[in-house]
């Protein structure tokens, strides 16, 4: 056992030392701090989407050619077997694009956060008397600003090229908003995965493992009546079914509502709850 | 303090005091332990036994209250490189709970105070190796920390940018900070550090004020260039024979052509100087130069750094590979 000591005055040598960043006993950070201490990180990530514009590309054209491509080349095949045409199929695919947007944004936060974290200023925030999981809140908020942006051109690209909002905007709101939520959860996985791998290459190769069964086996491309018994109990249970099936029924007023929606909200906060202080306590420990 | 990654002790027992207001040196080579001991100092990483105070907090108990206390600068910058100097330093200071207001003039003092007003603007990335070294320094002071942790402030800087980094730790010393200062150069802890803790393999060798383990490492070292190589033993022998007081250990590098002798004082130099002349040996050069860390471990331990027996090693290696 041995120690080592820096021998602090029991006053200030003078009085503008410590000041700034005060001294006092008080440890708790208060909701205040916290908020401010988010503020300054979210501009920080801000920043660095300004600096770097190249950054948003995926969230504004990965809509926009999601859109076309699946609307064009499946819409005339799928829309017939659904018992009309491209436009039935149009109403089909746009609430499960809105869907799938946030899973695409979330993957993104993993490996922008593996480079990111491996840079020294991450040292600094750990070093600094702040709440550590506000750097993660942080990223959390101006990613969930991201999946705005590209919802809001998916919705955009879907009204030109036909789209027919069967309900009103308040449904519209509370698909966007259904997806945000769950999007954001989704984003806390990702998070912990790019905290636990060691390069970015690693967190996109696991991310596409987990993303594609989920987009595919899901009723977000295709009703999956069609589909085998087996693959059937696994959409049945897939999260992005539960939103897709949500979307769905908010937009296009027909199908069951408050299953789906239910069913989304609690895989959300669940999902929440289980990761988002195991992606914390990896940011504490991480060396 | 102790920490061990594995079976790599990496920290294997460390004592040390700071005194208020004053600057310790921690000298080491690569692997020593330095950056772990910065990194438990800090509160990035937990030691596995031990215990330590800084500014009066317990490193392991109050960590919260420490970070209040510290300033840290590391090895590789610590700046957001795709943020300008300013918003960087903005960022810290709302970090820090300043007001917008302070926290701007704060950011604009800062910047001039390290003579980077000018490149304000310009994200760090394209900052050169010293500009982000200095930023770094400014990041590291927004709070004004009582204690600063420096670790290696000057690895990888060209001569002036590390005159211009050591003139900054001077100021924040003068201003009344603590400064832990980890270096792989003595010249370095010569600079800037008034007591000087040794370290290798996670343990602490030697201690103790600058100028003492100066005297024992043997201050700095003369080398002489006679005119004729020939001269050169000749040259030794008479050093040796001079009995010059606390001159002693002339050696030839004959590959060099040089006589090195380690000297500690001035009139020593001189003393050596007239002699050799009143001898009738031309000198073509003269030269003096502070100790390397190889050679305070070898005046110290007896033998050479962990780092160059590895480096011997890897010969060894790869004379039998081959």
């Amino acid at each position: 056992m041995s120690a080592a000591t820096m021998t602090a005055p029991d006053k200030a040598p003078d009085q503008q030392r410590g000041q700034v960043a005060g001294t006092s006993d008080d440890v708790r950070i208060g909701l205040r701090g916290n908020l401010r201490h988010i503020g300054a990180l979210a501009r920080r990530n801000v920043m660095q989407i300004k600096q770097d514009p190249g950054s948003m590309i995926d969230a504004m054209l990965m809509p926009i050619i999601f859109t076309l491509l699946f609307v064009y080349v499946f819409g005339g095949a799928v829309g017939g077997s659904l018992g009309g045409n491209r436009d039935v199929y149009t109403n089909y695919v746009i609430p499960g694009l809105l869907a799938m947007g946030g899973l695409n944004i979330a993957m993104s936060v993993g490996t922008g956060i593996n480079d990111d974290f491996s840079k020294g200023v991450m040292d600094r925030f750990r070093t600094m008397p702040i709440a550590r999981s506000s750097v993660l809140v942080a990223k959390l908020i101006v990613e969930g600003g991201r999946m705005l942006v590209s919802s809001t051109i998916l919705l955009l690209v879907a009204f030109i090229i036909g789209f027919d909002l069967k309900t009103g905007p308040l449904e519209l709101l509370a698909a966007a908003g259904l997806a945000l939520a769950f999007g954001t959860s989704l984003t806390w996985i990702f998070m912990l995965l790019g905290l636990s791998m060691k390069t970015p290459q690693a967190v996109q190769g696991i991310g596409f493992l987990i993303l594609m069964p989920l987009q595919f086996g899901s009723s977000v491309f295709a009703p999956t009546g069609t589909m085998p018994g087996w693959l059937q109990a696994f959409t049945d249970y897939n999260p992005l079914s539960n939103l897709a099936d949500a979307v769905r029924a908010l937009l296009n007023g027909e199908g069951a509502v408050a299953d789906p929606v239910l069913a989304t909200l609690a895989w959300s906060v669940g999902i929440t709850v289980v990761i988002a202080p195991l992606a914390v306590r990896k940011f504490r420990t991480k060396v | 303090m102790v920490k061990h990654y594995g079976t790599t002790k990496a920290l294997d027992g460390v004592d040390l005091d700071v005194k208020e207001g004053t600057v310790l040196g921690v000298l080491g080579p690569n692997g020593a332990g330095k950056t772990t001991l910065v990194r438990c100092l800090s509160t990035l990483v937990e030691p596995d036994s031990g215990s330590a105070r800084v500014a009066g907090f317990d490193v392991r108990r109050q960590p919260r209250q420490l970070r209040r206390a510290i300033g840290l600068t590391g090895q590789y910058a610590s700046v957001d490189e795709k943020l300008s100097g300013w918003e960087n330093l903005y960022m810290i200071g709302r970090l820090l709970d300043l007001p917008r207001r302070a926290a701007r003039k704060r950011a604009d003092d800062m910047l001039e105070r390290f003579s980077l007003t000018e490149a304000a603007k310009r994200p760090a990335a394209q900052y050169s190796g010293g500009m982000r070294r200095r930023l770094d320094l400014a990041a590291s002071m927004i709070g004004n920390p009582q204690v600063l942790y420096l670790d290696e402030p000057t690895t990888g800087l060209d001569p002036r940018t590390r005159n211009e980094v050591w003139e900054e730790v001077r100021r924040m010393v003068g201003d009344g900070a603590t400064v832990l200062l980890t270096t792989q150069y003595m010249e370095e802890a010569e600079q800037l550090a008034n007591e000087l803790t040794v370290i290798d393999r996670g343990q602490v060798i030697a201690g103790g004020q600058v100028a003492d383990l100066k005297a024992k490492v043997g201050g700095r070292t003369l080398q002489i260039r006679p005119a004729d190589p020939e001269q050169l033993h000749r040259m030794v022998g008479a050093v040796a024979q001079a009995g010059l007081e606390g001159v002693a250990g002339a050696r030839a590098d004959e590959a060099e052509g040089l006589v090195s002798v380690p000297i500690v004082s001035d009139e020593q130099l001189t003393a050596l100087v007239g002699l050799l002349s009143q001898r009738g040996f031309t000198i073509s050069s003269i030269d003096t130069h502070l100790p390397s860390l190889d050679e305070v471990f070898l005046a110290i331990t007896g033998r050479k750094t962990s780092d160059a027996e590895q480096d011997q090693d890897e010969t060894k290696l790869e004379e039998v590979a081959a």
